[in-house]
């Protein structure tokens, strides 16, 4: 038997390992495989490419070749020549402090901007999973209370800066943020009453939820801007970037306490029958056990509602709040920028799009760790 | 069967304990709860009322919806029935609401069209094509709405004026007035053929569900697309040939300084349906996109197993369980898309938002028009949720 084998080996040279075609491997096997894999995907392929590549040549010679980065003086004629051939990021180079910072006196912009690094380090503190404890609504209380010091002033020798003067990111900032920090706890509370089994509470709870979530935020921020001033005693007068934010607040109440809910609801049965067994009481039961978990649940979900009032913040706009897209818009309402609307946008966009997309791609990432993990 | 396996003694009810007056009582301890939770709530109510009151009567504000029958005297660049500054407020806000539903409705069209393509080409083999749909999701969805419209309606204002009008295709005209499409000149033979059509659809429609109850009794096929093909196309063709074929197609004209005929659509609400339908569009490419994972690879080889032909499988396999996941998100983005209408206000487009604003600005009514709008937009959101909850429940799974 063995014999066999060694005069088989012995006569055939054994035939050396072949590598697969090189159109099967490789770059060349990829594109064949998810780029030309027929004629129809050929089709699209080519023409695609061809669509990107003029798009883009069109866009590089726009935004940057025939670009004007700066005008002495605002002497807009050299970009008023360019219209439609080239950019005129001139008007960026102007109003890149107006935008950012809107009417706050120039001399003391360095607190806003300050403000807008605490925020994005409180953003990125958040998502750190090592510091979700309870000491991180300790830091959210002590952060938010630093940035209201360093808005206002009047302290510590900084001038104070009444909140008329507020303006540009940090204000899209305050109100998505300080909108979150307080309709979370009232989200809890609502979410928490609409699934008690007190008939009065519950029937309130959906009444709000329902309400709210009928309306377009527009009709609120309304509300609060013409209807509110009569709601209150006379002499009593509540600042309008306030009565702002009160409404985005309970509008964000609203979404938030059902983005908790289905936290809620997606716990078993076993964690509230068990809590009840160990003769647990209901806030001790809910503080202790329901909680914990349902808010870890619904971290991703949360983010992303999160994203949606960012975005949202910018509707008060139409109220006359000066956050960055008013402050964009504002920036070309002087006769010599008129005109210049599409170059301001982009760059408002732009920054809209890095808070947003870092959000989205932070949440995807978290909710396919949790799925990894297997906890939910 | 089951009858006998119950304990009958699960059956018996709790005793009956006696209310206490303590603490410890679980009912008294509810009733307390209550009692506070809605005086807490009923007093700031009632502060709220009473001031509100006091301050209408000390700044002598009408109050009551008097005002509505009376004359707007505000201009309406837009209208689908008749319309002059002379009606009533009450015809201003009808208008509105017109312009609103307007804008929405063809807004969830063209967003559910555009939609779905977008969301199948994100699951497309072809990598370029489902990188493209990716970075559109992405950048469409984190971009504020209302941004995006400020965008289109610059660049709208920015284009040449009626006499460089850019000219893509015959017959359709974009300038800084608007887009111009050709139109056919409507006439009573092609209100007549209309009807038609919705008559013969209504009819089709049950001739389909009683094909299919008779196939279910006797397992015979029973074609329906000889009736459909009848009532849906040759009906109103030969009733619209019967009435004289008429058919005149009305091409826009450059004339003077703006152009004359064919179908108009202003710079506003071009911008506001662009930016609509552009946005919600990144949103139900993936809801799409979800719908269509969620059907497992097994479901379409049975389908092929069983011998069905693709079409087949698509229409009788896949979709209808991709359409249960599809359908709840999408009843919400439908919903959005008309709350989200309302941004109109930001690019002067007169919806009910911008009427009923100006109206509250005119009359001093604040509350009233608050009220309008929010009513408005409350019996919209509930009759489109009330229809897809209906349509959901007919689609739904039939456990049995």
């Amino acid at each position: 038997m063995s014999d066999i084998t060694l005069n088989a080996s012995a006569k055939v040279a054994e035939a050396a390992p072949r590598s697969a075609p090189i159109s099967q491997i490789g770059f060349v096997g990829w594109m064949r495989a998810n780029l030309f894999s027929g004629w129809l995907s050929t089709a699209v392929t080519l023409l695609l490419a061809y669509m990107i590549v003029r798009w883009a040549i069109g866009f590089v010679d726009w935004a940057f070749i025939n670009a004007v980065w700066s005008v002495p003086n605002n002497q807009t004629q050299a970009c008023r020549d360019l219209r439609g051939t080239g950019a005129c990021w001139a008007v960026i180079n102007e109003k890149h402090r107006f935008i950012l910072f809107g009417t706050y006196p120039y001399e003391e912009h360095w607190r806003p901007a300050l403000c807008i690094a605490l925020f994005v380090g409180l953003y990125i503190v958040s998502a750190m999973r090592r510091f979700w404890r309870k000491e991180l609504a300790l830091i959210w209380v002590g952060v938010l209370t630093l940035i209201g010091v360093l808005m206002w002033g009047g302290v510590l020798g900084m001038p104070y800066v009444p909140q008329e003067r507020w303006g540009g990111l940090v204000i899209t900032l305050i109100l998505a943020t300080f909108g979150l920090a307080l309709a979370f706890p009232l989200a809890i509370l609502v979410a928490l009453g609409r699934r008690s089994k007190l008939p009065a509470i519950k029937a309130l709870c959906v009444l709000y939820v329902e309400l709210i979530r009928g309306v377009p935020l527009i009709s609120l921020l309304f509300m609060a801007s013409v209807m509110f001033p009569l709601f209150l005693p006379e002499g009593m007068n509540i600042d309008k970037l306030l009565r702002a934010q009160l409404a985005i607040i309970l509008f964000a109440g609203a979404y938030l306490a059902e983005v908790v809910r289905g936290g809620l609801q997606s716990l078993s049965k076993g964690q509230y029958e068990a809590a009840d067994a160990l003769g647990l009481s209901y806030w001790q039961k809910t503080g202790f056990i329901i909680l914990p978990q349902a808010l870890r649940l619904v971290i991703p979900p949360l983010v992303n509602t999160f994203i949606g009032f960012f975005k949202d913040t910018s509707l008060v706009l139409i109220i006359g709040i000066f956050d960055l897209l008013t402050a964009g818009k504002t920036a070309i309402i002087e006769p010599a920028w008129q005109g210049f609307g599409i170059e301001v946008y982009l760059t408002v966009g732009a920054i809209y799009f890095i808070f947003c997309f870092a959000m989205s791609k932070y949440s995807q990432g978290l909710e396919a760790e949790l799925n990894r993990h297997g906890r939910r | 069967m089951s009858q006998t396996t119950i304990d009958p003694r699960s059956l018996r009810a709790p005793p009956r304990r006696p209310l206490r007056l303590s603490w410890s009582d679980e009912r008294v301890r509810a009733i307390v709860w209550q009692v506070l939770v809605v005086g807490i709530i009923g007093t700031i109510v009632w502060w709220l009322w009473s001031n509100t009151v006091h301050n209408l009567e000390v700044r002598r504000i009408a109050t009551g919806f008097g005002f509505l029958g009376r004359e707007a005297g505000l201009p309406i660049a837009e209208n689908l029935i008749p319309y002059s500054p002379t009606d009533t407020y009450f015809r201003a806000l009808l208008i509105g609401l017109l312009n609103t539903l307007k804008v929405a409705v063809v807004g969830i069209v063209l967003a559910t069209i555009f939609g779905t393509l977008i969301g199948i080409a994100r699951l497309s083999k072809n990598w370029l094509l489902s990188k493209i749909a990716g970075v559109y999701i992405e950048v469409i969805r984190d971009l504020p709405l209302l941004l995006q419209l400020l965008f289109w309606y610059a660049i709208l204002q920015g284009l040449p004026g009626p006499r460089q009008a850019l000219h893509p295709v015959g017959g359709v005209f974009l300038s800084n007035r608007g887009l111009k499409l050709p139109w056919i000149e409507w006439q009573d033979a092609h209100s007549y053929a209309l009807l038609a059509f919705a008559l013969g659809a209504l009819f089709t429609w049950f001739y389909r569900r009683d094909a299919i109850r008779k196939r279910i009794l006797d397992g015979r096929p029973r074609p329906v697309w000889p009736v459909a093909l009848g009532c849906l196309l040759v009906l109103p063709v030969a009733i619209w040939a019967a009435a004289g074929a008429p058919w005149t197609v009305d091409w826009p004209e450059l004339r003077g300084f703006n152009f004359r005929g064919g179908l108009n659509m202003s710079p506003e609400y071009f911008a506001l349906l662009l930016g609509l339908t552009t946005y919600t569009a990144g949103f139900i490419a993936e809801i799409v996109r979800a719908g269509i994972l969620a059907v497992p690879h097994g479901q379409w080889e049975a389908a092929q197993a069983l011998g069905l032909r693709s079409g087949q499988v698509l229409k009788q396999v896949v979709l209808p369980q991709a359409l249960r996941v599809i359908i709840p998100p999408m009843t919400s983005q439908y919903l959005n898309i008309t709350k989200n209408s309302s941004l109109a206000v930001a690019i002067g487009y007169q919806d009910i938002v911008s009427i009923a604003n100006t109206t509250l600005n005119q009359t001093g009514q604040a509350i009233e028009g608050i009220a309008i709008i929010m009513l408005v937009y409350l019996s919209i959101s509930l009759s489109i949720s009330l229809f897809m909850n209906w349509y959901n429940a007919k689609i739904a799974l039939v456990e049995r």
